[in-house]
């Protein structure tokens, strides 16, 4: 259980950012992803919160090499993808798969079911046994749906049927690894339930590991077992599950466990909220030192100078000088 | 006395498939300085009811009936089948809206001051000076750091969460006494979210304004809202207090709803219950309750009565449910 199937260490990602009018000069670089490492163990589910700009949806590219990252070292079962070409990528995509969060756009309107999910055996040269046909009517009724669907078009489902057609096609090839990036948030609470419920059935049937991105702070206590907690690029905060939301011990992961709105009136309306003042820094501009220093309520002159790096307290790692 | 009295509110829109019963006969009051949420998944035509009265739905495909009497300042007036010139006077005025997506609903070319400006100008027979005093009041009562410099940035220069609190600004330029919220903070992040909601909150208080908050989110509602009613369907199917609410939740869909959400409180790694099946096309609805298909208790009552419409009825003091579980008073839970 505790081999890992995915290291990433000191990963970065930059995006050039160009100034107006298309021959200007670069204008400054975006540091999406600014030296992020964790592990991903077999059978695991990583994680991973922040909220918009953070960098956690460029990190989930960036591992499945959808984007080249920019430094550090990406292993995937012992391999080092980081440097690999697409070419030589192809044969690992039958193991690491993406869930993508609107499965409207990810969905090709002109192909029908059979044909989307179908795809995947296609463009690995795969042959199920039974042939294609039955091999894609079994992924949808896993899913679900029935198998009467395979002809059908996407638009001809609602948007929690839609993420399922997503979930089937991301299961075709047996994978060991999915990035399931924000999967539920664009599915009403009923239907959210649903797609939750049967990505954590399909990872327990399959023995799969997911990097389940997401700004819904309950629906990934609910699904992960280890959480990070991302800001500007950077992790704030990694630890088990149970751990991360009883004993929070960042600053960042503090206040944002606190902004979450509890659906209990009782609750809701004596809970005690820390309301972060300020703005989110541009990641063109990170804050020098620690990267949160500009919205800590704790922050003294070593945190404006000196940037803090994962240690451990207790459970977690933790990056901050003064931890809670 | 009722602010907004809203009866027996119906909208449908003709399209190419059929005709889509949006709002299908919803009825209730807006009470003085309150908040009333309404709470419902895509389609249950919680924005819609809305957007019907405030004369912002296509005129061409849409049929809107019933009845919205608004207290305005000059006494009470009907908003259904008032002319567009009309409503203009009352838009904006006695009450304002805020939208979920504050970058669409500002004009991308104007200054946020132009577009402050003419908000009150277009309601207040008054020199431009006094319009630019009150953009700049309101921008810094929202919390918009250096206000009259400010005036002159544009949308796109703003963050999502200060955006948002433009729109409040602009909401708020004639004092309204109803402001309807619709999904005011689904776009932004959770500690924006808390900022934002208590912005609203302590304006609300100052201008003494009773808010309709449309939102999905139980959560927010729980921490919002006075009352609160549930739609499905196009219905109203559940009407009461926060707290009772919560408690004592009565129709079936309540009950599904608020179990289906994951929460920090109760533990991780649990199964979430979910309501089985997909929510009703609008276009094939019939007369019978609308969450028949995926209710759990259909099999309580005798064969096809759920087939015929259940009426909406007061259950206990205050607590209104729309299922024919609760037919005579106080009836099975």
């Amino acid at each position: 259980m505790n081999q890992p199937l995915l290291e990433v260490t000191d990963l970065q990602k930059f995006f050039p950012v160009s100034g107006p009018g298309i021959f200007s000069r670069e204008r400054g670089i975006n540091k999406a992803v600014n030296g992020l490492t964790f592990t991903l163990n077999k059978g695991e589910t990583l994680g991973l919160v922040g909220e918009s700009g953070c960098g956690k949806s460029t990190a989930g590219r960036t591992i499945l090499k959808l984007y080249d990252p920019t430094a550090g070292s990406i292993k995937f079962e012992g391999e080092e993808i980081s440097g690999y070409s697409n070419s030589q990528m192809k044969p690992l995509r039958t193991k690491m798969q993406m869930i993508f969060q609107d499965p409207q756009s990810s969905l090709n309107p002109r192909q029908s079911v059979g044909a989307i999910i179908g795809a995947s055996y296609e463009v690995h040269k795969i042959k199920p046994a039974g042939g294609v046909k039955k091999a894609v009517q079994e992924l949808l009724e896993r899913v679900g749906l029935n198998a009467e669907h395979f002809d059908r078009y996407p638009h001809e489902f609602s948007g929690g049927q839609r993420q399922r057609i997503g979930i089937a096609r991301a299961l075709a090839l047996n994978p060991k690894f999915i990035v399931c990036d924000e999967p539920v948030s664009a599915l009403d609470v009923s239907i959210q339930a649903q797609v939750v419920n049967l990505l954590s059935d399909i990872r327990d049937e399959f023995g799969m590991s997911y990097l389940f991105i997401a700004h819904d702070l309950s629906v990934v206590q609910h699904i992960s077992d280890r959480v990070g907690v991302m800001y500007l690029g950077k992790m704030m905060e990694i630890a088990p599950t149970e751990s991360i939301y009883s004993t929070p011990h960042h600053p960042y992961t503090k206040a944002l466990l606190s902004a979450v709105p509890m659906p209990d009136p009782k609750l809701e309306r004596k809970r005690e909220q820390i309301v972060l003042t300020g703005e989110l820094p541009s990641p063109m501009k990170p804050p020098t030192g620690c990267v949160f220093s500009t919205r800590c309520w704790k922050a003294t002159s070593k945190c404006f100078e000196v940037e803090p790096l994962l240690q451990k307290v207790g459970q977690a790692e933790v990056a901050c000088h003064f931890p809670e | 006395m009722s602010l907004l009295t809203v009866r027996d509110l119906r909208v449908e829109f003709k399209t190419p498939d059929g005709v889509v019963k949006a709002v299908a006969g919803v009825s209730y009051d807006l009470n003085p300085g309150e908040t009333l949420a309404l709470v419902g998944e895509s389609g249950s035509g919680k924005s819609v009811s809305n957007l019907a009265y405030m004369g912002l739905l296509p005129a061409s495909r849409t049929t809107i009936t019933g009845s919205v009497i608004l207290e305005t300042t000059s006494g009470p007036v009907e908003l259904i089948g008032m002319s567009n010139e009309e409503l203009r006077k009352i838009r904006g005025k006695d009450i304002a809206m805020i939208f979920q997506d504050p970058m669409s609903a500002l004009h991308p070319y104007y200054t946020i001051g132009d577009q402050l400006i003419e908000a009150h100008q277009v309601h207040n027979e008054v020199d431009k000076k006094v319009s630019r005093e009150r953009a700049i009041e309101l921008l810094s009562l929202v919390g918009v750091a250096n206000p009259e410099e400010r005036l002159a940035a544009y949308p796109h220069q703003f963050s999502g969460g200060m955006r948002q609190r433009v729109m409040i600004a602009m909401a708020l330029m004639n004092n309204p006494k109803v402001l309807i919220a619709d999904e005011p903070t689904t776009a932004l992040d959770v500690t924006v979210q808390a900022q934002i909601l208590k912005l609203l909150s302590d304006l609300q208080k100052q201008f003494n304004m009773a808010v309709i908050l449309i939102t999905h989110d139980l959560g927010v509602v729980a921490g919002a809202a006075d009352r609160v009613n549930v739609m499905y369907g196009g219905r109203l199917v559940e009407s009461t207090d926060v707290n009772e609410l919560y408690e004592n939740p009565l129709m079936p869909y309540t009950v599904g709803l608020l179990d289906s959400i994951p929460r920090m409180d109760k533990g991780h790694g649990k199964r979430l219950r979910a309501i089985p099946g997909q929510p009703p096309s609008l276009i094939k609805l019939g007369d019978g309750c609308a969450f028949a298909a995926r209710c759990g208790r259909k099999s309580e009552l005798p064969e096809g009565k759920c087939d015929t419409s259940p009426e909406l009825k007061e259950v206990t003091a205050g607590h209104l449910v729309r299922c024919h579980l609760y037919d005579s008073k106080g009836a099975a839970k």
